[in-house]
């Protein structure tokens, strides 16, 4: 069969752009049941302090409203959230920890009478020391963020993905640090000991950022009869069911999370956001309740962390590593999130997919009175790769090798484990490294500057998927998946590996997604999983729905089992010709009704025991020039491999790359958030510059490695994030080599590089 | 949009062909008349300070951001939006062309690059890639990357030149 698929493999047109392109697709923030009330936030003026009165009086006068909900309301409710620790305060109980924290909800009749309401909210507060930066909160005698020490999630597939937090005993916080993550393997102090040359960067810095989906976070809650609905922007809805049935006291079955097209999400619409505030407004007023960020509240909402990274390896004479050493501190802000994960992903992939054999890695996700930090594409692997893909250009530039070879030197070989213990790489790095350097040295000029960066993610999340398929008697198919669509094409992928498995027309699929009250259970749409994962689950669904159906067919036709094939569409009787599905149905129920399901599930077992389930590598490399007068950097070339095993949608794994690449220039050149004092001095669009059409690069090469080496259907492997992550690093390289100093942070903004340049701190009062 | 003691007027304006006539808030913004007064919820919202271009939609031909153009000021006037670009069943040829060159993925920005791109294609029909990067550099998209954007908007421009599109 393998020789002869016909739905996958092929770049066919993305069903969901039709609806997309004529403005019918319906997104959550087009969703209003009727009746709904709009809810506005009420949200802290101050970094840090104790909340000594809210009055809200006259606020509740105001035309419209109908009611105002803040934390003392929440008494009989668990009024926090958080999937790994749940620290997350609904409102703020007590005290606020950043500017922006929710304090109070107000729900009115229009968005009008909520906004003008939650004006006329009065908070009074007592300012309390704030630790605006990881140093300040990790000082000896630093104001605590949380007094309160708050225990992990018990769930094991975080316990195995993340590190234990700190555990304490007497229930009290000690500091504020929020979780360690360590790990070592051989003898690092030796290996240094005997090296031919000791490299270091001293904290690097990688940026508090933005992931700016364009659609801002909002859900529609309505909270009646012991149910609860929510219709939100969740990437996740399963997760977000968890936290929700936990605030209200719930079995799960009674809370349905459905999500429909999501505008954006890139990481930041991972677990949960907004969905508790707009449920605890339905729950109050009884009443359906809309509440819609702006993109300012949005960016208060969710940041990736921001690292500062020292770096260290050891090299033998061949330029060959011996060692590398690691500290790595996280900006976290005020909540952990998925700081956690975060955290241990930073430390998983710092070191990078290279030979390591002495390793000691240090993690520390700190707390801080910013705005909370969590998941953004590829997290970790951006905030590591920076300073250790530095710190190998740093390497080869005093070894006098060029950036590919102390890379061929260095890259794991296919199968090689880079973690110990876990799946040995399911790529094959050397080859696609020829590919990009193929590429670039073939469209070089005498100036190029030429950056490249390598990335390997243990990707894939942790493997529960399930799926469902429906055959109907009309020959149509139905697609039932947890997987969200947000952009990245998994409705359109997903249907063509049904077709496939089917041997049925691609137009007779059809895929209804992420709905917990309807459909099947899916973990996370995250980590590029759900074309590995959730297309495995779906593999195995096909399969029971055929043998269901030639189980139907024996018993019509009265043979045994063994003489029924299933075959392309149906079934195959003997020689009479090809039975469909939909007959065998019909035949099977004794009229033109009916249905199969076959259901498909995945677990940690057999191709998925092994963690990760996958890995996803970035091979990246740009050709940049720079401005002499400015400092300004122009990307000339930008050239990306996506190494997927196999391409379901060849040109959708192509837009998935140049997509995420984009994102990974804007980190690399443009984008930052920046604090002065207790809040951002740029929590907007037009001060937080994302990468724009002119910004384009002149020459751009997606190209795409199937070796059919990955675990999932047909040797697919995830994709999506792979060109993010080593994106700053090959930009800080390539700009190291045009100007001759060795950048120490992101964004290479044209006065950061200018400073560079003349010999200038990168940053003033620096 | 309009509650008790909300201050407004009606407004007549031709909306997709359509003449319409409702009594608006004065604050309402367009986008809000477009999506809650008529359910025109292609139209969608983010930045809300004119700089992202997701909102653009066309009043007396010219590309407004429907996020702080106040509704009162379409009275008279004729406002476009993507619900009205396709004809029926067949999509204008910019939104099949982004539809084949695979210009959009989350689709939230779409409808206001392609309120733009005909803009751009009813002043200029020949654009260089140059003109349309230059043209649509307000708009952001977060998917894509833009080149398969500039793509389509060529692809559809040479379409609409042989067939004689307006």
């Amino acid at each position: 069969m393998s020789d002869q698929r016909t739905q996958v493999g092929v770049p066919v047109l993305r069903r969901d752009l039709y609806a997309k392109v004529t403005g019918a697709a319906t997104y959550t923030v087009d969703v209003s049941p009727p009746g709904t009330l709009h809810a506005k936030v009420v949200r802290s003026s101050h970094a840090h302090a104790r909340i000594t009165r809210i009055e809200r009086d006259a606020a509740l006068a105001t035309p419209g409203v109908v009611g105002i909900v803040v934390a003392e309301d929440l008494k009989d409710l668990f009024p926090r959230f958080g999937h790994i620790v749940p620290d997350h305060c609904i409102l703020a109980i007590g005290k606020v920890r950043y500017y922006g924290e929710p304090v109070a909800l107000v729900v009115a009749e229009s968005l009008f009478a909520a906004e003008d309401a939650a004006a006329a909210v009065e908070v009074h507060y007592e300012e309390l020391d704030a630790v605006m930066t990881a140093g300040d909160a990790l000082a000896d005698g630093a104001p605590l963020v949380h007094e309160e020490f708050y225990r992990a999630a018990t769930d094991e597939s975080f316990a195995a993905m993340a590190a234990a937090p700190t555990e304490d005993g007497d229930g009290g916080a000690r500091d504020n640090v929020a979780h360690t993550v360590e790990l070592e393997w051989g003898d690092v102090d030796a290996a240094f000991a005997d090296a031919h040359l000791v490299v270091e960067n001293e904290r690097v810095h990688y940026p508090m950022l933005y992931a700016y989906a364009m659609e801002p976070y909002n859900a529609v809650a309505d909270f009646r009869d012991g149910r609860l609905h929510v219709t939100s922007t969740a990437q996740h809805p399963f997760m977000v069911r968890t936290d929700l049935a936990r605030i209200f006291d719930l079995p799960l079955s009674r809370v349905r999370v459905e999500v429909p097209y999501l505008g954006g999400g890139y990481g930041s619409k991972s677990y949960t956001k907004v969905e508790p505030l707009a449920a605890i407004g339905s729950w109050a007023t009884g009443r359906p309740v809309k509440l819609v960020l702006d993109v300012e509240e949005s960016i208060y909402t969710t940041r990736a962390d921001s690292a500062d990274v020292t770096v260290r390896s050891a090299f033998d004479a061949e330029g060959r590593i011996i060692a590398r050493e690691f500290d790595v501190v996280l900006d976290s802000g005020a909540y952990a999130d998925n700081s956690p994960l975060v955290l241990a992903k930073t430390v998983n992939r710092c070191f990078g997919p290279y030979r390591v054999p002495n390793l000691r890695a240090r993690g520390r996700s700190v707390y801080t009175n910013t705005s909370p930090a969590s998941s953004y594409r590829g997290f970790g692997a951006p905030q590591g790769s920076l300073p250790g893909e530095l710190n190998i250009e740093k390497a080869a530039a005093e070894l006098g090798l060029d950036s590919f070879e102390i890379r061929r030197r260095n890259l794991v070989r296919p199968g090689e484990e880079i973690l110990r213990g876990k799946r040995g790489i399911d790529a094959d790095l050397l080859g696609d490294l020829e590919m990009l350097a193929n590429s670039l040295q073939s469209h070089a000029r005498e100036d190029s500057a030429i950056g490249i960066g390598f990335t390997a993610s243990d990707a894939g999340a942790f493997p529960v998927s399930t799926a469902q398929i429906r055959l109907q008697v009309d020959g149509s198919v139905l697609v039932l998946s947890g997987s969200t669509e947000m952009g990245q094409g998994s409705e359109s992928a997903l249907a063509q590996i049904a077709a496939e498995e089917l041997g049925v027309p691609l137009d007779a699929v059809s895929v209804a997604q992420s709905d917990t009250g309807t459909g099947p259970y899916e973990r996370t749409t995250g980590a590029s999983r759900t074309t590995t994962l959730a297309g495995l689950a779906l593999q195995r669904a096909c399969t029971e729905a055929k043998q269901k159906v030639v189980a139907m067919a024996a018993e019509v036709f009265g043979l045994p089992e063994a003489d029924i094939a299933s075959v392309p569409g149906g079934v195959q009787v003997a020689d009479r010709p090809r039975v469909p599905f939909g007959e065998v149905i019909s035949r099977w129920f004794g009229a033109a009704a009916g249905e199969v399901t076959g259901v498909g599930l995945v677990r940690r077992e057999g191709v998925t025991q092994k963690m990760p389930p996958f890995w996803e590598v970035g091979v990246v490399g740009v050709d940049v020039e720079v401005d002499p007068d400015t400092g300004a950097v122009k990307v000339r070339q930008l050239a990306t491999v996506a190494d997927v095993g196999f391409a379901i949608n060849p040109r959708a794994v192509e837009g998935q790359d140049l997509g995420a690449a984009t994102q990974g220039l804007g980190g690399a050149l443009f984008e930052e958030l920046i604090y002065d004092g207790p809040q951002l001095v740029n929590p907007n669009m037009v001060e937080y510059r994302v990468p724009r059409m002119q910004d384009l690069a002149e020459r751009i090469d997606t190209m795409i490695a199937e070796r059919g080496d990955g675990v999932g259907p047909y040797g697919a492997k995830g994709a999506g994030e792979g060109t993010l992550n080593p994106m700053a690093a090959a930009v800080a390289g390539a700009v190291a080599k045009a100007i001759g100093r060795w950048p120490t942070r992101v964004p290479l903004t044209p006065e950061r590089v200018w400073r560079l340049m003349n010999d200038l701190p990168e940053e003033d009062g620096e | 949009m309009a509650d008790g003691g909300e201050l407004g007027r009606t407004v007549r304006a031709n909306v997709n062909g359509t003449e319409v006539s409702r009594y608006v808030a004065n604050r309402s913004t367009l986008a809000q008349f477009l999506r809650d007064d008529l359910g025109l919820t292609g139209t969608k919202v983010s930045c809300e300070l004119q700089v992202c271009g997701v909102c653009s939609v066309l009043v007396d031909g010219s590309p407004v951001s429907a996020c702080t153009y106040l509704a009162v000021d379409i009275d008279g006037r004729k406002v476009e939006t993507v619900e009205g670009l396709a004809d029926g069943d067949t999509l204008h040829p910019l939104q099949q062309a982004f539809v084949e060159e695979f210009a959009l993925q989350c689709g939230f920005c779409t409808p206001g690059f392609l309120m733009m791109s005909v803009a751009l294609l009813r002043r200029n029909p020949d654009p260089s890639e140059e003109d349309v990067k230059e043209y649509l550099d307000g708009n952001i998209c977060r998917c894509t990357g833009y080149r398969p954007i500039v793509e389509a908007v060529q692809l559809a421009a040479t379409r609409m030149r042989e067939d004689g599109h307006v």
